[in-house]
């Protein structure tokens, strides 16, 4: 991965858990990553893999019955030129600290806009409060510059959604107005937990580029959550796969695309439909799409070995199902956590 | 498609059109839904209409898939709601050809025509999380359709329920239990299972993958096309990804502020689209390849307000091909190419990108 950049957020072994009456949830079991100043690192994997645990777990905003319970999570800040090193897990979440960093530093884009967007608020009412309380402007300024974000995202209309309030925006509007919220402070992270899902791909592509260009401007850094392999592949420059609470492989994104060395990475790839392919075809040959066979284990009974071996199609019998992968480095910067992939 | 579609002479000469064709089961003209815009808490003051389907018309043959595509908020679910009469109609006709009361105008239909109507007729919908009652069991989900219209009872009915369930791959076991215990995918299934209990005829599917990883939504596609096969269903696939769309659909239709804008074969929609929104569109689609970084075309100027749209083409504003007719003049929907229908007045001149490239007349 990319490690001649400044380091903005280092994961180590982070371990996020759920404390149910049926049992515990390793949501988050020993993650490990890094996100450098000024990168896109793209977050893939199966649903409930652990993706927005891990986002929350960087904010300090994990719901009961959820705790962090191990690992670090090394911030770099630069406060008046001066460098330093917070562990956030180690702040409380209520602290002063925590949130002077939450909202202005690190933002985020949540997957459901309605549990983050105030139902008594409005829209305008709740980015002027964000930009007043971070950057001290005025109420004229900051409802100006709510105004100037909400055209940026493609809200139609800014001048009057601005006075409305979340339930009466469509699905695509409140994504917007979380999003120009999330921007309105120039963070320095910003987490985008699949942002543009329920969106239009002409919406999708401009609200892509603005991050791009604020990128930027601004050398803000991303963490793109998302399904969709094309966000991906148009959007980041270093990729993290996750299954089931662990990173399965990393690497920069053309090689994760060209050389993927994970059986479920493999696996992912083969199970998208590509623009182009059936038109070129002329509507002719192969109907059906690759899909990984079987379902995702139950969380409360993690198989043994590699947690992959009972849906993957290389599992080795006696070995896979037995011990636990480790992750090694096949090459410079490519990680797989696979006992198939012995490296170089 | 209107009179008035049919009688347009094409101005191309004609492509060759596939010989079997299956009869048309749904057909719709001229379709309106204005949802009035309300003000004030106290004292209501109504302001205007929001235009949410503003005269769109298209057609399905049986057993094929319509692709219907277009901005988020452009109209795709309500006309989805408005063929099912959840919502009822401003104007407008839904001609359904039903299995049991033969060609019906939806909107005319009487409460006990309606109720025979919607067994031929169910939707999937966009959140496989919201849509099921979190106090029913599966029996109760999936059973429901059954019980109420009297089709089956008892033991009959628990039979049917695991045969449905089987058919969607989730095990019969599971009927006793309630829809938090399934993932995103398993729950779409639910979805899926009780919307074919009563062996419908028409399928609306509004976004029924999008909530979905890669690999669940290839499972539920296969799945759809599965059944497709096996019981001779035809979709309505609204859906916002396009590559989805192309796998998926036979035809598709692609709307814009309450308009259709162009509606065709897959193939020709994707290779050769004739209207400049559809070409933004399918520049738009991110493509899953790091080494095929492109620049997708980003429409410029406000999206459009359903309340108060812009004069002559609903597109003109943001349109990179607008010229002066298109701020004062509305374009019709014309059959430009046979089956391939299209509203822009510079149809004919324009050669617009397509999936594989600029097409060379
Ligand atoms: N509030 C909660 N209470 C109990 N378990 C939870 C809670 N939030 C998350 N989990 C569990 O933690 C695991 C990881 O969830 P997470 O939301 O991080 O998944 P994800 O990778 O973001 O999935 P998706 O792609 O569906 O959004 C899941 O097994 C989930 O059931
Ligand atoms: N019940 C309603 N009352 C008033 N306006 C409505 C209602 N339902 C939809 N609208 C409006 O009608 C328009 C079309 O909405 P619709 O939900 O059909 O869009 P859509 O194409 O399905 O969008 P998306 O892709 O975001 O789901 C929007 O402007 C919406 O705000
Ligand atoms: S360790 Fe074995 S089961 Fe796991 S991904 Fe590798 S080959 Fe498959
Ligand atoms: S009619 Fe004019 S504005 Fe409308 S799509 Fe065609 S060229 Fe563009
Ligand atoms: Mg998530
Ligand atoms: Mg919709």
């Amino acid at each position: 991965m990319n490690n001649n950049r400044e380091r903005l957020v280092e994961i180590k072994n982070l371990q996020t858990y759920f404390f149910l009456d049926e049992g515990t949830v390793r949501a988050v079991d020993g993650v490990d990553f890094n996100i450098h100043r000024g990168e896109t690192l793209g977050v893939v994997g199966e649903s409930g893999c652990g993706k927005s645990v891990t986002a929350r777990s960087i904010l300090n905003i994990v719901p009961k019955p959820g705790k962090t319970v191990g690992g670090e999570i090394l911030y770099h800040r630069k406060v008046k030129g001066v460098e330093q090193t917070i562990d956030l897990t180690k702040l409380a979440p209520q602290s002063s600290e925590m949130r002077n960093i939450r909202g202005a530093e690190i933002a985020m884009v949540f997957q459901e806009p309605m549990t983050s967007l105030s139902p008594v608020h409005t829209i305008g009412n709740q980015i002027c409060e964000a930009i007043r309380l971070h950057q001290g402007l005025d109420q004229a300024a900051a409802r100006e510059l709510a105004i100037d974000m909400l055209a940026l995202v493609g809200m139609p209309l800014p001048n009057r959604t601005i006075d409305q309030y979340a339930h009466q925006l469509s699905g695509g509007m409140r994504q917007r107005a979380m999003i120009a919220m999330a921007l309105s402070c120039h963070p320095s992270l910003l987490i985008a937990d699949e942002p543009t899902t329920a969106l239009d791909v002409t919406t999708e592509a401009q609200i892509l580029k603005l991050m791009r260009q604020l990128q930027d401007e601004l050398g803000m850094a991303i963490m793109y959550i998302t399904h969709n392999l094309g966000v991906i592949a148009q959007m980041t420059e270093n990729v993290v796969v996750m299954y089931m609470g662990k990173v399965v492989e990393q690497a920069d994104v053309d090689t994760l695309f060209y050389d993927p060395q994970h059986p479920y990475t493999r696996a992912l790839l083969q199970s998208i439909p590509r623009l182009g392919q059936k038109t070129a075809r002329r509507g002719a040959g192969q109907r059906r799409l690759a899909s990984i066979r079987g379902m995702v284990p139950d969380p409360y009974a993690l198989p043994k070995g590699c947690s992959f071996h009972p849906r993957c199609s290389q599992m080795i019998a006696g070995e896979c199902d037995q011990i636990e992968p480790q992750m090694i480095e096949v090459a410079p910067g490519h990680k797989v956590r696979c006992l198939a992939c012995t490296g170089v | 498609m209107t009179e008035a579609l049919k009688n347009t002479t094409s101005a191309h000469t004609a492509t060759a059109i596939p010989e079997s064709r299956n009869p048309i089961l749904l057909e719709v003209k001229d379709l309106k839904k204005h949802f009035p815009i309300q003000k004030g808490f106290l004292v209501t003051r109504f302001v205007g209409h929001v235009k949410a389907v503003d005269g769109v018309s298209f057609f399905i043959r049986e057993q094929e898939t319509l692709g219907l595509v277009g901005e988020s908020g452009c109209g795709k679910t309500t006309t989805g709601r408005l063929i099912l009469r959840a919502y009822e109609p401003t104007a407008g006709e839904i001609w359904f050809n039903d299995r049991k009361m033969g060609r019906v105008n939806v909107p005319d239909l009487d409460k006990r025509q309606l109720k025979l109507l919607r067994q031929n007729m169910q939707m999937i919908f966009q959140d496989p999380y919201s849509s099921l009652n979190p106090r029913m069991t599966l029996l109760q989900i999936v059973g429901e359709p059954l019980l109420v219209n009297g089709v089956a009872k008892g033991g009959e009915l628990q039979d049917r329920v695991a045969e449905l369930l089987r058919v969607v791959g989730l095990r019969p076991e599971y009927m006793t239990r309630y829809p938090h215990a399934f993932s995103g995918g398993q729950r779409q299934r639910i979805g899926v299972a009780r919307a074919l209990a009563l062996n419908p005829q028409l399928v609306v599917c509004d976004e029924p993958v999008s909530a979905l990883d890669v690999s669940i939504q290839a499972q539920t596609l296969n799945l759809l096309q599965d059944l497709q096969e096996q019981f001779g269903l035809t979709y309505l696939f609204v859906s916002h990804d396009l590559s989805v769309v192309e796998h998926i659909s036979d035809r598709v239709a692609v709307m814009y502020v309450g308009k259709l804008v162009e509606a065709a074969a897959t193939e020709a929609l994707f290779q050769r689209p004739l209207h400049p929104y559809t070409e933004a569109l399918l520049s738009a689609v991110p493509k899953p390849d790091p080494r095929l970084r492109t620049e997708p075309i980003v429409l410029q100027g406000d999206v459009a307000d359903p309340a108060n749209p812009p004069s002559g083409c609903y597109f003109h504003p943001r349109c990179q091909y607008a010229i002066d007719r298109c701020s004062t003049e509305g374009p019709e929907l014309r059959e430009l190419e046979p089956e391939h229908f299209v509203s822009c007045h510079r149809a004919e001149e324009l050669r617009l990108m397509g999936v594989l490239g600029r097409v060379t007349p």
